[in-house]
């Protein structure tokens, strides 16, 4: 078969840069680097204790958890109606602004994050108010950050429905708000599933945000806790590998529940990004 | 068969247009209840655009739409007691075939008491019992086509609107649905007004017929005044085979064609007028040479199941007959149009006239944003608008490489000796005479002699109807 020759580079590619990768993690969150199995660097990563003894981890995997609920459910308000407007405009006004959300994607992240910084200190020496270094700071940031992620796959689906369903559901009785219910809405769940995964994903997993605009106090994501074992002196490979471990078995766990979830909405062609 | 109905649908004066395209003009119509009345046209003449002023989906231009009296001009679709089936039926693939047709009761909160039994009952009238609990995707196209037809009933509008509903079915399916429609309207007396192309689905189902061209209403009747008495060429050549022929009217009750005068029941068109007569293929005969006044060669016999397809050339005209007797090619056959068979028709327009821009030192005329080479340009001073009139006869089709102006042919119509040519440019439609059959779509080029165009001062004129 000659088109097996194609699959080769890619096979390479997923060997070195996926599946490696996660072969060292297992390997260090159990093995620890000196090659004598144990479990404890797991044991370490779920009930490691503060000084004040309680659940240093856990309570950041929970905080993770919250930001991450929390940032997705406002990118879900805040983009929905944005991305049903973009729907409703003509293409080339849609295309214009829609362009005018992904454009801030062009920057790095961490400038942006930095961007933020400035701009908080700023509004802060003009209203007094302290929006930097506090958990609202963060929510923000992510906010900022993952909106385009909503925003994208609820337009695409919204874009994409038949006019004439809604023409139907009108026509059949439904003023504009029952339309909106009991057809847009429905049908654009598999738009929704995407855009909660692709904003949910990178938000529990995020770090750097919430050291760059939460500071010192507010509570650490478990990103944060992940970056710091792998940058600690020595580095805490073992431990940084047994939590990325659980990250990812939540974040898989979290995936399957939204699969779900979508399965029980009707498959609607296309709309997803993935 | 039944009393006089009121109206229940009235249009008035009513125009639609999009961006300045004018999808409709001006047109009244009124609609009776009980009514089963089809709007006809080919794409484009604007009858979807009338289906969904009455269903609501967009406002009226200009003019009024009435139900029993009132206004509806400005009343949402949503609190119309009119129901759409949608040409590509629009049923909700999140729901089943239940929920799809109890969505109008539901909203309506209805009883679910009373949702189930009449749910069901529509299905019955649709022949889809036990097919409630089915999603959209798992029916044929057939069977989705009878839930949104249940979808609209179950509501029990005034009004059934259907949008080319028949359009994506095969054949077979779609004149089993014919019946079935006929037989759903009958059996509820509900008012229904059906869109669609097909000039036989029209003949098939409806009281009434509406045929509408260019967003103008052309006629109205019953299938049988349609048929039998078209008024003008479009008419004659969109329902129906017809032979259509320039003729003359020497005076009441007499006129001539292809150089031969015969009788007519027509009158009170003027001596010596120019007309278009059609000619229905079956209502010619083809009669024994010795008996004939009007010889002609055979040219082909086609079987077509229950006659043959018979062409016969007479001098410059080939007449289309349908007959059920068999002839040969080649053979020398008369033919014979009975007087009852000839339906006279006013001309309709046979000119050219456009906007156009004079360049009197140029001597050129601009039309279409293209110039043309003028003789006649005295009473012009300097660049000005004006109107030019431009004889069929004159317009000459070239190959488009030839011409400056070229557009997309969009009619041709044979008138016995030559075709009519509708030529669709920039931003006018081009009339021409020729004597080769174009395509519709076909891009041609479009030349005038210089002493063909006649030019006229804009002002006023512009403004006068013909």
């Amino acid at each position: 078969m000659k088109r097996r020759l194609f699959s080769y580079p890619y096979i390479v590619w997923m060997a070195i840069f996926i599946l490696a990768p996660m072969l060292f993690i297992v390997y260090y969150a159990f093995w620890g680097g000196d090659g004598s199995f144990s479990l404890s660097y797991l044991r370490d990563a779920l009930f490691a204790r503060d000084i004040e003894g309680n659940l240093a981890n856990l309570r950041s995997f929970g905080h993770s958890g919250i930001v991450a609920i929390e940032t997705t459910g406002i990118c879900l308000l805040l983009g929905y109606p944005i991305a049903y407007l973009l729907s409703r405009m003509k293409r080339s006004m849609a295309a214009f602004v829609s362009t005018l959300f992904v454009v801030p994607m062009w920057m790095n992240f961490l400038l942006r994050t930095y961007a933020l910084r400035s701009i908080f200190l700023s509004l802060e020496s003009a209203t007094g108010i302290q929006i930097l270094d506090t958990q609202a700071a963060v929510l923000i940031g992510m906010v900022y950050d993952f909106l385009p992620f909503m925003i994208l796959p609820l337009y695409t689906i919204l874009q994409k429905m038949d006019k004439s369903y809604m023409e139907a559901a009108q026509d059949l009785g439904a003023n504009p708000a029952q339309t909106f219910t009991k057809v847009v809405l429905p049908l654009s769940v598999p738009g929704i599933v995407s855009g909660i995964t692709m904003v949910f994903v990178p938000s529990v997993t995020a770090f750097a945000v919430s050291q760059l605009l939460g500071g010192r106090k507010t509570p650490p994501l478990i990103g944060d806790l992940i970056h710091r074992r792998f940058m600690s002196d020595p580095p805490m490979y073992g431990v940084g590998s047994a939590l990325s471990l659980i990250l990812m078995v939540f974040v898989l766990a979290s995936m399957v529940l939204m699969r779900v979830f979508d399965k029980d909405s009707p498959n609607e062609k296309g709309g997803k990004l993935w | 068969m039944e009393a006089k109905k009121t109206p229940l649908i009235r249009l008035i004066d009513v125009s639609k247009d999009y961006d300045g395209d004018v999808a409709l003009e001006k047109v009244s119509l009124y609609i009776r209840d009980g009514e089963f009345l089809t709007l006809l046209g080919p794409s484009g003449c604007g009858k979807t655009t009338m289906l969904r002023l009455i269903a609501g989906f967009i406002m009226p231009s200009s003019g009024r739409i009435e139900m029993d009296g009132q206004d509806i001009a400005k009343i949402p679709p949503h609190r119309r007691a009119v129901n759409t089936v949608f040409q590509k039926y629009a049923l909700f693939p999140h729901l089943n075939v239940f929920d799809n047709i109890a969505f109008g009761l539901k909203i309506k909160k209805v009883p679910k008491a009373e949702i189930v039994p009449r749910v069901e009952r529509m299905l019955q009238l649709v022949n889809l019992e036990g097919y409630g609990k089915r999603y959209v995707d798992q029916l044929s196209g057939g069977q989705q086509q009878r839930v949104a037809i249940a979808r609209a009933l179950v509501n029990e509008p005034k009004i059934l609107l259907l949008d080319e509903p028949l359009g994506a079915l095969d054949l077979k399916l779609r004149q089993e649905m014919q019946h079935e429609l006929k037989r759903m309207q009958k059996q509820l007396g509900i008012t229904f007004i059906y869109v669609t192309h097909d000039q036989e689905e029209a003949l098939t189902m409806s009281d009434i017929i509406v045929v509408m061209k260019d967003g103008v209403i052309q006629q109205i009747g019953t299938p049988t005044d349609i048929y039998n008495e078209p008024k003008n060429v479009f008419v004659a050549d969109f329902i129906g085979e017809s032979n259509i022929v320039a003729a003359l009217m020497l005076d009441d009750y007499r006129l001539r064609m292809n150089g031969t005068s015969y009788r007519c029941v027509d009158k009170g068109f003027g001596k010596n007028t120019e007309v278009d007569v059609v000619v229905r293929p079956e209502d010619i005969d083809i009669v024994p040479s010795e008996r004939a006044r009007v010889m002609g060669v055979v040219q082909s016999a086609l079987f077509m199941g229950v006659h043959y397809e018979v062409l016969v050339q007479c001098g410059d005209y080939e007449w289309t007959v349908h007959t059920t007797d068999k002839v040969q090619p080649g053979a020398q056959v008369g033919i014979h149009i009975p007087p009852e068979a000839i339906h006279v028709m006013k001309k309709t327009r046979n000119n050219n006239i456009f906007d156009c821009e004079v360049y009197p030192d140029d001597n050129e005329v601009y039309i279409d944003e293209v110039a043309f080479d003028c003789v006649s340009v005295e009473g012009f001073e300097g660049k000005e608008a004006a109107i030019v009139q431009i004889n069929p006869a004159d317009v000459q089709l070239v190959s488009p490489q030839d011409a400056k102006l070229t557009g997309a042919c969009k009619a041709c119509l044979f008138l016995g000796t030559h075709y009519e040519v509708t030529v669709s440019c920039a931003e006018n439609d081009w009339i021409a005479y020729a004597p080769d059959l174009y395509e519709d779509g076909e891009e041609v080029g479009i030349l005038v002699d210089a002493d063909k165009l006649h030019l006229s001062h804009a002002e006023k004129d512009a403004e006068e109807e013909p």
